[in-house]
């Protein structure tokens, strides 16, 4: 296998996007990426995304965006896992010219979702999850954290404010950031005197519902960002079969290899992107990505040690709490944002000497786990 | 969902039907071709507990299509005597009298209407188990 690098960066800012098509919005990000990338021609075409068959109707995306950027006759794809879409069309394309069989290829990861009424986003994303006996219990995927959320806080005694610190920390990481959904601050006390979303997560404690596309170019052109690693891991469907509910063992078994991969251990890492679908997720992730012991991950946050200049700079344009989550986009996003930070781009969002950062996206409730692990040279 | 696909389901969410692993005991639920623990194949089927005990639980109060005049609703995970776990609904209860550790019995109920096929799905939900005096 052979090193693989990243060319090229572009993100659209995330919000409702009420005059742009999917198809707009993954122009936009791609054009952009391949303009900064100046490869020479682009060999293959993955589309991350999760949500356009029931929320466009749409299928077929590979050809449909081929076609939009003029890129003809070259192999194409949709990929999906979910909300993992994005960080699995990643490690898709980063295997295809890690082996040499391609040179350059464009990842494009792009959802819509301010189209569909909540209802129907909702329904939408419940797709994630078996359909025969768990979304047919009435249970969202919110509802499935939340009982995680409350399995967490009785067995390791958590407070409430103490999970609730990610969601702040997050938020103010996102101020200034011009590709955030959510660029403000919220206070702990304001997020859980937010209404109950579902028993004991509160509305602001979960990610909310956006428009947008990230692009990158991967390239084994010698570049100053390379994919250290890429990995993949998938865990038990059901929550019910897991022998403890609050280990994310895909998140264990992908972090653990991709450090194996990259030859470094999590005390090598300079920040990291968490998939902070809602707090809880977010806190068992640091655990579960080997950053702190298990059961201790909300008190971390909550003293601090995930800000930006604290000793494990997390979401460091606002995660998917305040940056946004345009489901099936948000994994080529967190790679994006990983990619900025090592170039030195990530203007006010910016970590100082980042060498090496990770990115987490799940899908479901981490039935899939992908981490990539990009190192600055 | 579609009448079949409803039908193929409807032996084992009427009667809670699951699967015993002959190979290393485990209680299967749903149904499957293999055991997700050992692997084993040989699977045979079984009557799961109808009681069982609450893990954890949440409030539903912005639900998914076919639930709407349901909402707000109790799910939980379950901890069945015979130690399978299920994913359930948990009805005549109020959401302040819920707990963890709460005893709780399956019953029949109607599940979901969906607007496009026009079936009403019924299957399990759970209620606590009121002790006699
Ligand atoms: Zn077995």
């Amino acid at each position: 296998m052979r090193p693989v690098y990243i060319a090229g960066v572009a993100l659209t800012p995330i919000g409702e996007h009420w005059e742009l098509s999917l198809r707009d919005l993954a122009c936009e990000a791609a054009l952009k990426a391949l303009e900064k990338a100046e490869v020479e021609r682009i060999d293959a075409l993955y589309v991350a995304n999760m949500g356009a068959a029931p929320l466009q109707s749409q299928l077929h995306l590979g050809a449909l965006m081929a076609d939009a950027l003029g890129l003809y006759g070259l192999p194409a794809m949709r990929v999906e896992a979910a909300q993992a879409s994005g960080g699995v069309a990643v490690h898709e394309a980063n295997l295809a010219v890690a082996s040499g069989l391609y040179d350059s290829v464009l990842v494009v990861g792009v959802e819509k979702m301010s189209d569909a009424l909540p209802l129907e986003v909702r329904s939408a994303l419940a797709m994630a999850e078996d359909q025969e006996y768990t979304a047919y219990t009435g249970v969202t995927d919110v509802g499935l954290c939340a009982l995680l959320h409350r399995l967490y806080m009785e067995r390791y005694e958590a407070k409430p404010e103490e999970v609730a610190a990610l969601a702040a920390i997050s938020h103010e990481h996102a101020v200034g950031c011009p590709h955030a959904q959510y660029p403000f601050r919220v206070s702990v006390e304001k997020i859980l005197s937010s209404p109950m979303e579902a028993d004991p997560i509160h509305m602001l404690e979960c990610s909310g519902i956006g428009d947008g596309a990230a692009a990158l170019v991967l390239t084994a052109d010698r570049g100053d960002v390379e994919i250290a690693a890429s990995t993949v891991a998938v865990d038990h469907f059901f929550l019910t079969e897991r022998s403890d509910p609050l280990i994310l063992e895909a998140v264990r078994t992908a972090s653990k290899r991709a450090y194996e991969r990259a030859g470094i251990s999590p005390r090598d890492i300079d920040l990291v992107e968490l998939h902070d679908s809602t707090t809880i997720i977010g806190i068992l992730s640091l655990e579960d990505l080997g950053f702190v012991e298990k059961g201790f991950g909300a008190r971390y946050v909550s003293e601090g040690n995930v800000r930006r200049d604290g000793e494990l700079p997390v979401n460091t344009f606002g995660g998917l709490k305040a940056r946004g989550n345009p489901v099936g986009a948000t994994g080529v996003y967190q790679v994006a944002e990983i990619a900025l930070q090592l170039l030195g781009e990530a203007g006010r969002c910016q970590v100082e000497d980042a060498e090496v950062g990770v990115a987490e996206n799940l899908g479901g409730v981490a039935s899939t786990a992908s981490i990539t692990i990009l190192r600055r040279h | 969902m579609s009448v079949p696909r409803y039908w193929r389901e409807i032996k084992y969410r009427y009667r809670l039907i699951g699967e015993l692993c002959t190979e290393c005991g485990a209680i299967i639920f749903p149904r499957r071709r293999l055991c997700p623990h050992c692997g084993c194949r040989e699977l045979e089927e079984c009557k799961l507990s109808e009681t069982g005990t609450v893990l954890s639980w949440t409030v539903i109060q912005h639900p998914p299509k076919g639930y709407e005049k349901y909402a707000p609703y109790v799910v939980a995970l379950i901890k069945l005597d015979d130690g399978a776990q299920i994913l359930s609904q948990v009805v005549d209860v109020e959401p302040e009298e819920m707990r963890v550790g709460l005893r709780v019995e399956a019953t029949f109920r109607r599940v979901r209407e969906d607007g496009s096929s026009g079936i009403i799905e019924y299957g399990y939900k759970f209620r606590p188990i009121i002790e006699e005096p």
